[in-house]
């Protein structure tokens, strides 16, 4: 059976029913993995012990009657998430040994609900990157055409779903990279409100900009394990004190009478026809659904870019200090003095980007230009925030496209980091305010996917899911699957 | 040394790391308990494991209130804390996590008293921070150890204006501190274990200058003594340079109690740019005046009202008082012996005097004391109704000391009453009037001062037992006879 070729949903529902075991579906995606992955290179680590031996448990409990909510489901974790006595190594050489001691709450929650991992995804190394080849275990192609990047830096998550050898993947998204490699690879990635996921676990990057969600073919699959991975952590402080939303319930509620913004700072800018044309179908489909659209005003949104590469380079470069080869990962060989260790191991342990991330963090913090660079990055982020609260008194979400066009050749970007992180300039401002985001596949271009950005306001992830499923409830668009 | 005290004068800033008595870390919940077998007492979120986070343990904020309400302070809110970025090896982190815009209390001062008298000192701050761990040099062969037990244990930095003029006052301002750090019970304050450390600025300038001079830190001076003494050390070496001609190097200093000097430990000109930035891990801290009002509710009575309440409930003098005062367990310890002896003049005495020495002796404090606040009451109470002098009492003191036994006990069994009946004093007296006829006529032609010869001698007779008032009497009238 074509167990791939069912919905997250659907296979619940199978697995409820007794028409096939957690076993038979999680050998069919392991056997998967082993057949396609070599092409894609989107896993680290494949934990097929750990997946068979929690998919027996979950068929167990379906015998016995005792089953969890999502008992026997097979996922994949994005190798960020610290999943005990797994090999957790954020795509980096630093981490390349590194078992982690404990687990991450995103992993405990799924855990608990019955999930099995099915082993954990590449990723630009830290989650630096929008390519995905600043891992350290290699790049990771986009199974559109392994030529083209999938994306990142969650673009081992985006394309291990993408080509069907995962029916849903966890990811994280500090500038877009959750969305940017969704609409990439043709997926619907959400990241909700800052504090709606648990931070624990989730090796920092950029900590006021960090947050996990996922990937996932559908906004159904999507909502169903946004909901089971949301809620309050007490082991996280930026956690929200909040019960977990009713994503799922909802989620079809109609659109009608609905308002939806687009922002004008963000269609002036010039961009290529076929985007155009995909996000105007995109907003006829809106418009015959009922919904009205008006054009909004982020007056300070062309600051985003300039804000985001002050502040998530001096967060990660305190979060990263932490790699010194003293208490685990990579050590360097033969260290002279403490220093030697130090420098020589953070020289060998980290790629280029992330040494070029540290190196402008830690100069934006530098006496004599705090002031100047994080201080004024931080006021302006405010109004980047106010921007979006303004609009958000006169509509319901904020559609954009999600990415300045489809995929790109491997290795097209790489020598100039300017362009690849100007792949990020319409996702970065929801960070920036801490939104819920989501990118949905709206159209093609010469074989690869485009995805458009619904940007909703704050703790309103249930809205965003529903205009999201609604587009999905009329368009076949997310049902697309590259061939591999 | 010449005395340089007309021209120059000292400007001293201290800064006290104070070690919070919590059960856990200020950010994890390892415990912090002294002495564990290294790393024992570390868990993921103190190893800086990849994806932990820190939460606030909240008994600090307490601590921190009531430490800002007996310093006269404001309390800030909201308070947040930032990142103190620098790489060493027990800093696992590679940042520490510390308070820079928004201390949780800011602008307090303390009164303190030296034998020139009373001067307030401005307290510019305290802040939280977690400590760092110990690097341990000396257990391998080629390497070194960490030990991330201490890692993450709280701390407040209680930061004073350079308002302190002399060594005398910094140690007047230091017990000032201990002293409401023991009160209020938010630290055991042992210098020696490091739960109280002191770092001085010191810099000096000639009177009348207005500009500050160049100032250095000396580090972590772990006694009283130490810190008088460094501080002192520090003020004649900086006004030597200076009248040698040369300048002060702005630095960091560690002293060497073995030779009473300062040395240089790092120069300024090489130190870490801390690049100080929110934590973005925690947010701001919001303290409801509910919650600040509940917390003040719980404050002691603090050592001023205490030494205030001894003048006035036990017409102590103010320097008695404030003896006792300075430290809760004495002024604990007096409090219990007054309600066995009805003297509190005489329990001040006894205890600052005969029981301090025998403390001191011995190195114990007054809760190891061998002679409990009842025992000690009894006796006095012995010394108030006459049933003993104050000498013997001196004597079965040591025998209580000593033996552990009460103080009736050894009256009894060594016969040690007072001897208080006229006639036989009298008898006493007679015999020694008799057996010192040269002595009675020096005496009766004028030579006074025999009369304490003659008390000694009936003292003496008596073994210490007679009453002295008594002796006096009879032996006056019988010797004028």
């Amino acid at each position: 059976m074509d167990f791939h070729k069912l919905s997250l949903v659907e296979q619940l529902e199978g697995l409820k029913k007794g028409d096939f075991t957690s076993t038979e579906l999680t050998t069919h995606y392991l056997k998967r993995i082993s057949s396609f992955d070599e092409q894609i290179n989107s896993f680290i680590t494949v934990t097929e012990e750990q997946a068979l031996s929690q998919a027996k448990a979950a068929d167990e409990r379906y015998k016995n009657k005792n089953n969890l909510p999502l008992d026997g489901l097979p996922i994949a974790h994005k190798d960020i998430f610290c999943t005990k006595g797994v090999l957790t190594t954020c795509g980096s050489k630093m981490l390349s040994n590194f078992e982690a001691p404990y687990s991450s709450t995103v992993y405990d929650k799924l855990d608990k609900e019955g999930m099995v991992m099915l082993g954990k995804t590449n990723m630009d190394e830290f989650a630096m990157g929008s390519s995905n080849e600043t891992s350290y275990f290699g790049p990771v192609k986009n199974p559109w055409n392994t030529e083209y990047v999938p994306g990142g830096s969650s673009g081992g998550s985006a394309s291990c779903v993408s080509a069907e050898l995962a029916p849903i993947a966890t990811a994280t998204d500090t500038g877009g990279s959750i969305r940017q490699p969704a609409s990439l690879c043709g997926l619907t990635g959400i990241k909700p409100t800052y504090g709606r996921v648990s931070r624990y676990g989730m090796i920092a990057f950029a900590s006021s900009l960090d947050q996990g969600g996922v990937v996932a073919r559908s906004a159904e699959d999507a909502a169903l394990i946004l909901e089971a991975m949301s809620g309050h952590d007490p082991k996280d402080s930026t956690s929200l004190k909040l019960e977990k939303p009713n994503l799922v319930k909802d989620l079809d509620t109609p659109i009608k009478g609905k308002k939806i913004g687009l922002p004008k700072e963000f269609f002036e800018k010039e961009m290529p026809s076929y985007v155009e044309k995909s996000i105007e179908e995109a907003i006829e489909v809106y418009k015959n659904l009922g919904a009205e659209v008006v054009e909004v005003s982020l007056s300070n949104i062309n600051l985003s870019l300039p804000i985001y590469y002050i502040i998530a380079p001096a967060e990660c470069s305190a979060n990263l200090s932490r790699y010194d080869g003293v208490r685990y990962g990579y050590r360097c060989e033969d260290p002279k003095d403490i220093e030697d260790l130090f420098m020589r191991t953070r020289e060998e342990g980290f790629g280029a980007e992330v040494k070029r991330r540290i190196l402008i963090g830690t100069y934006a913090l530098s006496a004599g230009y705090y002031d100047a660079y994080y201080l004024k990055a931080q006021k302006c982020r405010q109004l980047v925030a106010n921007d979006f609260s303004e609009a958000f008194k006169s509509v319901d979400v904020i559609l954009s496209p999600t990415t300045p066009g489809t995929s790109f050749k491997s290795g097209e970007k790489t020598s100039d980091p300017i362009e690849m992180y100007l792949q990020d300039i319409f996702t970065i401002p929801a960070n920036l305010a801490g939104l819920p985001g989501l990118s949905i596949p709206c159209g093609e271009h010469e074989g690869l996917p485009l995805g458009m950005q619904l940007v909703g306001n704050s703790l309103e992830e249930s809205k965003l899911l529903q205009f999201a499923y609604s587009y999905q409830s009329n368009t076949n668009w997310h049902k697309k699957m590259p061939n591999i | 040394m010449k005395n340089y005290s007309e021209e120059w004068e000292a400007v001293i800033g201290l800064e006290i790391h104070v070690q919070l008595s919590t059960k856990s870390k200020l950010f994890s919940g390892a415990s912090t308990d002294f002495g564990a077998l290294p790393n024992t007492q570390a868990c993921n979120i103190d190893l800086a494991m990849p994806g932990v986070l820190p939460v606030l343990n909240e008994e600090v904020l307490k601590m921190a209130i009531k430490l800002g309400k007996a310093l006269n302070a404001e309390i800030n809110s909201p308070t947040s804390f930032a990142r103190k970025n620098y790489f060493y090896p027990d800093s696992p982190k590679g940042y520490q996590i510390s308070q820079m815009d928004k201390p949780i209390v800011e602008n307090g001062y303390l009164d303190i008293e030296t034998e020139k008298g009373g001067k307030r000192i401005g307290v510019t701050r305290a802040h939280l921070e977690e400590d760092a761990g110990k690097s341990l040099h000396d257990d391998f062969e080629g390497q070194s150890g960490i030990d991330l037990n201490r890692a993450g244990t709280p701390l407040l930095e209680i930061v004073s204006e350079p308002e302190i003029s002399t060594p005398e006052e910094a140690v007047a301002y230091l017990k000032s501190i201990h002293s409401i750090i023991r009160y209020l019970e938010i630290s055991d304050g042992n210098m020696a274990e490091g739960s109280m450390r002191c770092d001085a600025n010191v810099s000096v300038r000639k009177i009348g200058d207005e500009t500050l001079g160049t100032r250095t830190e000396t580090k972590n001076v772990n006694s009283f003594r130490f810190v008088e003494k460094a501080i002192q050390y520090e003020i004649e070496r900086q006004i030597n340079e200076l009248e040698s001609g040369n300048k002060i190097t702005q630095e960091t200093r560690l002293y060497d109690s073995q030779v009473n000097t300062t040395r240089p430990m790092r120069s300024k000109e090489f130190a870490n740019d801390y690049r100080y930035f929110p934590e973005p891990d925690l947010l701001p801290i919001t303290l409801k005046k509910e919650f600040i009002e509940e917390v003040m509710a719980t404050m002691p009575e603090m050592p001023n009202q205490k030494r205030e309440r001894f003048v006035s409930q036990f017409s102590l003098s103010e320097y008695d008082a404030g003896l006792l005062a300075a430290e809760k367990d004495l002024a604990d310890f007096f409090e219990e012996v007054t309600k066995v002896s009805t003297s509190p003049k005489l329990s001040a005495n006894w205890i600052m005097g005969e029981l301090s020495a025998e403390l001191n002796n011995e190195n114990l404090t007054i809760k190891e004391s061998k002679v409990s606040s009842d025992k000690l009451g009894q006796l006095i109470s012995r010394i108030e109704d006459g049933t003993i002098s104050g000498k013997i009492a001196k004597d079965i003191f040591e025998k209580m000391w000593s033996s552990g036994k009460e103080v009736d006990e050894i009256i009894q069994s060594e016969g040690l009453k007072q001897v208080t009946d006229d006639k036989e004093i009298e008898s006493m007296i007679d015999e020694v009037i008799q057996g010192n006829p040269e002595q009675l006529e020096q005496y009766r032609s004028g030579k006074d001062r025999l009369f304490g010869f003659f008390v000694g001698q009936v003292m003496k007779a008596s073994q210490g037992k007679a009453n002295p008032k008594q002796v006096n009497d009879i032996l006056k009238s019988k010797l004028e006879k």
